[in-house]
């Protein structure tokens, strides 16, 4: 299944460069040390360009508004992705045809890595759900028709998408997910709920995943574009998170909520499959957008601590606090080179399940243990609401949970081990 | 009539950065420092921009004077919407002690060999805060000069600029070609898009050196000290405007 499961990737997702190791044959020792400059340096030119365009515009667009719009616990996506969207940094990996620029995976490496400086996490959250998980796979699979209606405005900035997978009785177990989309003549009839969802509240369409038939839990489900005004689609709460705030997180009911059968992405039956195809890419999303909000705490508390005097002199002279940032400053680049190693091994064309789901589960525990030190050496400033190092705090919890939880990530990891025990068959 | 324009961009410290003194005291730290466009050069290259796409030029050429790296410089011209690029190398050792005459030489004959009808660039460098580049290359050329534009107008043939001066606003008309130096006001420079990045990648960007336009980078000063300003003093609050008054006579300041 794995085997077969590349392949389709590959197809679908691998279409244009590879990183060019061409003219490898005549290297001369100072090429040598270029290349190797160049290679653990990951980004090139045109990546660096695009991170201080895009750190530009949210200096300029997004950060002065972050204190505000998480008081008002929403910021203003149409707005925020509208002017992603001109500037191109909502299409960066998408087919030019629809207005993407269609360049490798390591594009989409520079952007996560920029948008991380954003002063919060809930709008770089809400970024990947629309560049990371709502589209791929209709970038991928979905038939001209979806991607002229749901793919171009969304890479554009001029809808905003959300993504529809997760239920109340099935985050982790997405097999499990009751929601069913039954065909009726030219129609499906969708019933059932959603929870957990980002975006929903001001989404246009959701890419919604349903049981669409009969058989296997991971054969028998579709994902289909739904625009969120199809009557029968109800937003009943607007979740109440510690973290997270200006993202909007609602729960969804579907009774008998109408979309034709041409809105399902690709093939009915492969939804399982499009969405397992995605993660890769969705858990190195992950992974990247948690460093620089590291960095930033670790840079800010260096600061704080300088300044800030007790017994006489600054506490960052206290060994225990230089020593204990550089621990985590030592983690955070070991993070930083699994995160370059597994891209530029994906975009090469290989398999990198194993070490995606080691960024994820790394980014994770690393966020809680860099914000939860941080903000104890910021001390009762550090557990006010007027320090940037607490809304981290609060924020990054989620990496370990969302986005596929550090528990699901580790039985991951012990499957390419072989660790995981034999389940035996009941008879 | 459509001009070309030649727009000069200086590789500077970033802004935001925190300038330090080299122990040598001869200079600031420039190795592993964040380096970028001088902002009023930003300013200069979008309103060369932003002329183009009113069709009152037909090319936008951004050239910069400095080592390797000011190609980045030139790149981030390219990708705001330049047509090409020319950069002139000046060794990082020569770049410290290259003062604007040599730059205003160099802008000079690039001028007049590019055909440019008119030169921007901005009013000042971040860095050494001279205010003199657009003044000497105007002079060298014997064109005229309007320095401190806050608009910019083409009118019947002529150059309406309004000028930011210590008493207000002057509006001046100018013969082309001319000079002009930018100020802060006179646009928002645009985010360079991803689009325009990339399409960047495939514009050219000429090679050479000051040698090769008959300029000699040689000082002709000496920097003999730098060092911090002096640590500002704590201030103190006062009641009332009396009071403030009285504390200024005080320490002889009024």
């Amino acid at each position: 299944m794995a085997g077969w499961l590349l392949q389709v990737a590959r197809k679908g997702i691998i279409s244009s460069s590879r990183r060019s190791i061409t003219s490898r044959t005549f290297v001369t020792a100072s090429s040598n040390r270029q290349h190797a400059q160049e290679t653990a340096l990951f980004y090139s030119g045109e990546h660096k360009e695009l991170q201080e365009s895009l750190k530009k515009l949210i200096a300029v667009e997004i950060n002065p508004h972050v204190d505000q719009w998480e008081a008002e616990k929403q910021f203003p996506a149409h707005h925020v992705f509208k002017k992603l969207g001109q500037a191109g940094f909502l299409g960066v990996t998408k087919p030019e045809e629809y207005g993407g620029l269609g360049l490798d995976y390591t594009y989409s490496v520079a952007t996560s890595e920029a948008l991380g400086t954003i002063h919060c996490g809930a709008i770089p959250m809400a970024v990947a759900v629309q560049t990371d998980m709502a589209t791929p796979a209709l970038a991928n699979y979905g038939s001209h028709y979806l991607k002229e209606q749901f793919l171009k405005p969304s890479i554009s900035g001029d809808m905003v998408a959300c993504l529809g997978v997760s239920e109340a009785g099935a985050g982790s177990d997405v097999a499990n997910i009751q929601t069913t989309a039954k065909q009726q003549g030219d129609d499906l009839i969708i019933n059932g709920q959603k929870m957990w969802i980002t975006n929903a509240w001001q989404a246009d369409w959701m890419c919604l995943l349903a049981n669409t038939s009969q058989g296997p839990s991971h054969r028998n489900k579709s994902l289909i574009c739904l625009p969120m005004n199809t009557p029968g689609v109800h937003l009943t709460k607007r979740i109440d998170k510690i973290g997270m705030q200006a993202s909007d997180t609602a729960q969804i009911f579907f009774e008998d909520v109408r979309v034709p059968v041409k809105n399902i992405i690709g093939q009915e039956g492969m939804g399982f499959t499009y969405q397992m195809l995605q993660f890769q890419e969705e858990r190195l999303a992950g992974a990247v957008l948690t460093v620089p909000p590291m960095e930033i705490c670790i840079q800010s508390t260096i600061a704080y601590t300088k300044e800030r005097k007790a017994f006489g002199q600054p506490l960052l002279n206290n060994q225990y606090m230089h020593f204990r940032l550089a621990e985590l400053e030592t983690e955070v680049e070991c993070l930083r080179s699994l995160i370059y190693r597994a891209s530029d091994l994906y975009v090469a064309g290989e398999d990198v399940t194993k070490l995606a789901s080691m960024c994820k589960l790394k980014a994770g525990r690393l966020a809680r243990e860099v914000t939860d030190s941080c903000l104890q050496f910021w001390g009762g400033m550090g557990f006010t609401n007027e320090v940037l190092v607490s809304r981290y705090f609060r924020d990054l919890r989620l990496v370990s949970i969302g986005g596929g939880a550090d528990e699901v990530m580790l039985g991951i990891i012990c499957k390419y081990m072989g660790t995981l025990p034999k389940i035996q068959k009941k008879r | 009539m459509s001009l070309r324009v030649l727009v000069g961009c200086k590789r500077v410290i970033d802004y935001a950065v925190k300038i330090r003194v080299r122990p040598d005291k001869l200079g600031v730290v420039t190795d592993g420092v964040k380096h970028s466009m001088n902002p009023f050069d930003e300013i200069a290259i979008e309103e060369a921009v932003r002329l183009k796409e009113k069709k009152i030029a037909k090319e936008v050429i951004a050239v910069s004077c400095g080592p390797t790296q000011a190609q980045e410089t030139i790149r981030t011209a390219l990708a705001m919407g330049a047509d090409r690029g020319i950069h002139v190398e000046i060794p990082a050792k020569e770049m410290e002690k290259l003062e604007p005459l040599h730059v205003s030489k160099i802008l000079a004959k690039l001028a007049e060999k590019e055909g440019a009808e008119l030169l921007i660039v901005g009013k000042q460098a971040i860095d050494d805060d001279s205010n003199a580049t657009a003044q000497m290359t105007a002079a060298l050329l014997d064109w005229p000069q309007a320095t401190f534009a806050s608009k910019l107008e083409k009118k019947d043939g002529l150059l309406e600029v309004t000028r930011e001066v210590d008493g207000g606003l002057e509006t001046i008309k100018v013969k082309l070609p001319a000079v002009v130096s930018a100020d802060l006001r006179l646009n928002e420079p645009r985010y360079a898009t991803l689009p325009n990045i990339m399409k960047a990648k495939k514009k050219k960007i000429a090679k050479m050196k000051a040698a090769d336009l008959g300029v000699d980078p040689s000082p002709h000063f000496e920097v003999i000290e730098v060092s911090d300003p002096p640590a500002r003093e704590a201030g103190i609050k006062v009641e009332d405007v009396e009071t403030l008054l009285g504390k200024l006579k005080e320490v002889g300041r009024i």
